[in-house]
């Protein structure tokens, strides 16, 4: 996890503290945050590499479109990060490449 | 399985404001969002919006709460975090939430679904540390969070300077706004200035971003183009390079903010099977819908930015039509009382959208966004770039259904969201014919992928929810 320049937090209406982890590095986030938010103010950039080429990408459209947030939570890969909200205790992981085969895997076409 | 009379999907503007006006006929309504509060795209978070300072949002923003307060009041079934993955012609409405999928099955549906940014295509646009200008404010809604400096913002269109008004408001350095609007449009949208006379209101609102950002110490430049974005080492964006005024520049940036406009969110839609039609002036599909908000599947309403761009205001009347559509349909209200309803309604709204086919021709992409260079990437997820299109025509590819087969294209877990229009048009230009003829991908459900435990939970939930309705 790179931890450079990340995002900014403004002066807020109160909300509470998450504690979360990312990559197995404790952050504190807001409670709102989406878990892609999270991984944005926490520096974690990029938090994904892509199955094809293995190129980095981070959070792009924070709205459900471009699935470019796609991260493990809590041993579910794949997950859209930008439409999670974080929740305390929460386990985040960048994904590299490919993701493996879980559990909860993918149902692609009924 | 439960059943209401109106299932609606999306809680933005036109979601609320239909749900309202339903509830206050008598009709037993659900409403589905993906997110996990009310407000959609442009009232992001407004029951706890994130901004200490309200000024920062400006007022148009806090507008939602209008909204928000009699939907929050109103007799309805407000299911957040829900997100509908099918729905079939019969009506029935799938969804999943917190890991559960089940049926809900309704007497008439709206999709409220609202709009996605355009994509917006160029060489270097997939870096890390490149967004899109939603994503920032929707950040700075829900989270106060703003992007780190350096910061450029490009692109095209009232959103790109609202919300780099906005961005400045809360005291974030820009270092540059690059305004990527083709000359020549001016010109194009001048003739429609008649219209936009008469949606005036709006005309000055507009006006007034880019003079406030003007007057500011914001460095805007206009008319740039050949927009490109560099990597470091460690592959995040850290440059980007344009040309203005037939110079080529470069600035150094840790975040570069991007828009050329908003298009219909057409996923649900399209797997529906509602027909589209290609807007020459949005440079879009969009469906087909009546008066009302009808489309072409009976009981099927479609209102919102989700039937062809209107924005905000627009879609929450819109919301309202359909609604009284809907109870008159439903036998709790009579043609007249609908009509009287919609009379003041529907004058507003041609007000409103008197005004679009100027901004929609003003702020059409510049056709580096539309038909990209062969070295951009089109599908990000499955890293397939324009001239792998281009070259898929010259081998005999007529529509995006075949390069899809060619290549993957489209596959990808967005399942072409973020890449379908391009496609269609990149094949309409190679072919030298229109994307109306090209057409677009086939969507099919489900439109969200779905694990096999949410598969699973299906039938369970479904019957014991019958179980317990015939008890
Ligand atoms: C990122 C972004 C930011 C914008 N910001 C502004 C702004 O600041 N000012 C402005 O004037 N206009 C803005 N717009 C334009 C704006 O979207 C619209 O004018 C307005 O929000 C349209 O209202 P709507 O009700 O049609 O849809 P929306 O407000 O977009 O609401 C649609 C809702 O449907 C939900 N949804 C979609 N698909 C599903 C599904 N399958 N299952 C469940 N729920 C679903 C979404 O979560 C969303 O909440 C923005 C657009 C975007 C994309
Ligand atoms: S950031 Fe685009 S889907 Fe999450």
């Amino acid at each position: 996890m790179q931890t450079d320049s990340p995002f900014n937090r403004l002066a807020t209406t109160p909300a509470e503290a998450v504690t979360l982890e990312i990559d197995g590095q404790p952050f504190i986030a807001r409670e709102g945050d989406s878990v892609a938010a999270a991984l944005l103010a926490a520096g974690a950039v990029p938090s994904r590499t892509t199955p094809v080429s293995a190129s980095p990408r981070a959070p792009y459209c924070m709205m459900g479109v471009c699935f470019e947030c796609l991260v493990e939570v809590d041993g579910l890969a794949n997950v859209q990060g930008c439409m999670v909200q974080v929740i305390e205790g929460m386990k985040v992981r960048c994904q590299s490449g490919a993701r493996e085969l879980t559990e909860g895997d993918f149902h692609e076409a009924v | 399985m439960k059943q209401y009379d109106l299932v609606i999907v999306g809680a933005g503007p036109a979601g609320m404001a239909a749900a309202t006006a339903a509830a206050e006929q008598g009709l037993t309504v659900a409403v589905l969002d993906e997110q996990a509060a009310p407000g959609g795209q442009i009232y992001r978070a407004i029951s706890a919006p994130a901004p200490q300072d309200e000024h920062i949002l400006g007022q148009d923003y806090y507008h939602g709460r209008q909204l928000l307060a009699p939907f929050t009041q109103a007799e309805v079934d407000y299911i957040p975090a829900a997100t509908v993955w099918e729905i079939t012609r019969e009506r029935e409405v799938r969804l999943s939430a917190q890991g559960q999928a089940r049926t809900l099955r309704a007497g008439r549906i709206l999709l409220a679904t609202g709009a996605q940014e355009r994509p917006v295509p160029f060489p270097g646009w997939q870096l890390p540390g490149v967004m899109s200008c939603g994503a920032a404010q929707i950040m700075l809604k829900t989270s106060g969070l703003t992007p780190p400096a350096p910061l450029i913002l490009a692109g095209s269109g009232p959103l790109l300077l609202l919300i780099a008004l906005q961005l400045h408001r809360a005291g974030v350095e820009i270092a540059a706004v690059l305004d990527t609007t083709p000359r020549e449009n001016y010109l194009k949208a001048g003739r429609h200035l008649g219209g936009a006379l008469r949606g005036w209101k709006v005309l000055v609102k507009g006006l007034g971003y880019m003079t406030r950002l003007k007057g500011s110490s914001v460095r805007c430049l206009s008319r740039v183009s050949g927009l490109r974005a560099e990597a470091d080492d460690h592959g995040k964006l850290s440059r980007i390079r344009f040309t203005h005024k037939g110079k080529e520049q470069t600035l150094n940036a840790t975040s570069l903010l991007v828009h050329q406009g908003v298009i219909p969110n057409v996923q649900l839609s399209r797997a529906i099977g509602i027909d589209h039609q290609w807007d020459e002036q949005q440079l879009c599909w969009h469906p087909r819908t009546d008066f009302w908000g009808e489309t072409n599947i009976p009981g099927i309403f479609i209102a919102g930015d989700g039937a062809g761009i209107g924005g905000a205001v627009a879609a929450e009347q819109a919301g309202r039509l359909s609604a009284w559509q809907i109870a008159h349909q439903l036998g709790k209200q009579s043609p007249v009382d609908r009509d009287r309803l919609a009379e003041p309604v529907r004058r507003d709204l041609a007000s409103i959208l008197a005004i679009r086919p100027f901004l929609d021709v003003l702020y059409q992409p510049a056709k580096e966004f539309l038909t990209p260079s062969d070295d951009t990437l089109v599908c990000r997820c499955e890293e397939i770039t324009a001239g792998d299109i281009r070259r898929f025509v010259q081998s005999g590819c007529i529509g995006p259904n075949q390069t899809k087969a060619f290549s993957r294209v489209g596959m990808g877990p967005c399942q072409g969201r973020m890449c379908g229009l391009t496609v269609t048009q990149i094949i309409a230009d190679t072919r030298q014919t229109t994307p109306a003829e090209v057409g677009y991908y086939n969507i099919r459900s489900p439109i969200k992928p779905l694990t096999l435990q949410e598969l699973a939970s299906l039938a369970d939930n479904d019957s014991s929810q019958s179980a317990t309705e015939n008890n």
